[in-house]
């Protein structure tokens, strides 16, 4: 069990900034992302796309500011924890709460920061009739173990750089390697789709133009899928199926957190930025006052005043000294190392 | 300018379509349920429409970006276009679309 200050449920620009404004205060954070990586849709959905509304920055792509975060924020020394999603929330007596994590991390703070974003990052799955069946044996949406998929028969959906990716990776573990898209354009970098046509000239993969559309079963495994081509459809036995179609965004379980919600965002109050539950504050895109606009500086804006109200209940015997990072010798020996 | 709107129970919404607005945002504020989650950056595919049969024609071409995208979205059809790359313009006054499928 991990103690500590505050909570950040999600490491995007807004969750990172808050270890900054908390840091400032004194406050130790732990972070928790769904993703393996920070950033959140800023490092997901437009690591290349410019940004231009962050104040002093002209102009930076969204791996740039999260990668300037991360700078920033190091001298605070946050521990992340990648690749784990927040599940559940509990209320324990003196003004303290638990989380727990689906792969089971728990943590116990005064203050938890809810800074989910558009919600937890899932992956796409195809609307294909049943295919929830197989999940996890047969049809996997992410490699975790390349050993489990050595001589079995795998098809691969998608045209972007996962699809791509492992359909070349694969080639030497699978028996036989089959990507299936639906056309001859791919969102993948030009290079893994010039390789994969190579492999499937060569004959060491196949690539079929198609859209899967349905699974098929022998008993309770999975042996086939259909894919419906210019020509009609086609059955294509397989002991593996994985679809890569990118992730979108989910509430989840923040949702069942029993915080006030309108609209599936929660809500807050615009002084500390603070839930319907003392001490579960939320900031950035997840929440909802009058007004709110869904922009980064807005999450930093919000970080600031929520990290004055966590102090508050993370040190009640101190008094908050509000200090500029220009003016206090403490602040500025400690940021000089960025 | 309006748009006609039909949602994912089959009925059909006039919304106001002003000039120069992408059309997902003018679902959107007519409150519609379309997730449009990277806010018309043309990233994600989920404001997906089917474009009425008599429209498709009369739309600006689709640029490599929007195609690109739709090549990940489910059920893509001929008349598939996403709402974040249609403006608000005199000639797509009265336009029909229906919610796509969306993951």
């Amino acid at each position: 069990m991990i103690q500590t200050d505050a909570i950040i449920v999600g490491a995007g620009p807004v969750g990172l900034f808050a270890v900054f404004e908390l840091g400032l205060l004194g406050l130790r954070t732990h972070v928790i992302d769904v993703l393996d990586k920070p950033g959140g849709q800023c490092a997901e959905f437009y690591p290349e796309k410019p940004i231009y509304d962050i104040p002093g920055l002209p102009a930076c792509t969204g791996q740039e500011l999260t990668d300037n975060l991360m700078r920033q924020i190091r001298p605070f020394e946050p521990v992340f924890h990648f690749g784990t999603c927040a599940q559940r929330l509990e209320e324990l007596p003196g003004s303290r709460w638990r989380l727990t994590t689906d792969d089971g991390l728990v943590f116990e703070a005064p203050a938890i920061v809810v800074a989910a974003g558009g919600g937890s990052f899932t992956p796409k799955k195809p609307p294909i009739p049943g295919i929830e069946r197989f999940e996890g044996h047969g049809v996997d949406y992410a490699v975790r173990r390349i050993e489990a998929l050595r001589g079995q028969r795998v098809v691969i959906s998608g045209g972007g750089d996962s699809a791509l990716d492992w359909t070349i990776a694969l080639r030497d573990v699978a028996s036989r390697v089959t990507l299936v898209h639906r056309r001859t354009e791919f969102r993948a970098a030009p290079d893994s789709v010039r390789r994969m046509m190579a492999l499937a000239e060569q004959g060491q993969i196949d690539f079929l133009l198609g859209e899967v559309n349905s699974v098929q079963a022998d008993g309770s495994e999975l042996c086939g899928i259909g894919v419906r081509t210019e020509g009609g459809l086609v059955d294509l036995p397989c002991d593996r199926f994985l679809p890569f179609f990118g992730l979108t965004m989910k509430m989840g379980p923040v949702g069942e957190f029993g915080l006030a919600l309108q609209g599936g965002r929660i809500v807050v109050d615009t002084e500390k930025f603070e839930s319907s539950r003392r001490g579960v504050f939320a900031i950035g895109d997840i929440n909802h006052y009058p007004g709110k606009l869904k922009l980064i500086l807005s999450g930093f804006h919000e970080a600031a005043l929520m990290a004055q109200q966590a102090f508050r209940y993370a040190r009640p015997e101190e008094r908050l000294l509000f200090q500029y990072t220009t003016t206090s010798t403490r602040l500025k020996e400690k940021l000089e190392t960025t | 300018m309006k748009a006609l709107v039909t949602d994912y129970e089959g009925v059909e919404h006039s919304v106001d379509f002003p000039p120069e607005w992408p059309l997902m945002e003018a679902i959107k504020a007519a409150g519609l349920p379309i997730k449009a989650e990277c806010g018309g950056c043309c990233l994600c595919a989920t404001c997906h429409v089917y474009v009425a049969a008599d429209w498709v024609d009369r739309l600006p071409p689709i640029d490599g970006e929007e195609s690109s995208q739709l090549g990940e979205a489910p059920d893509v059809l001929p008349q598939s276009r996403l709402a974040c790359q249609l403006k608000g313009h005199a000639a797509l006054d009265g336009v029909r679309v229906t919610l796509a499928p969306v993951y």
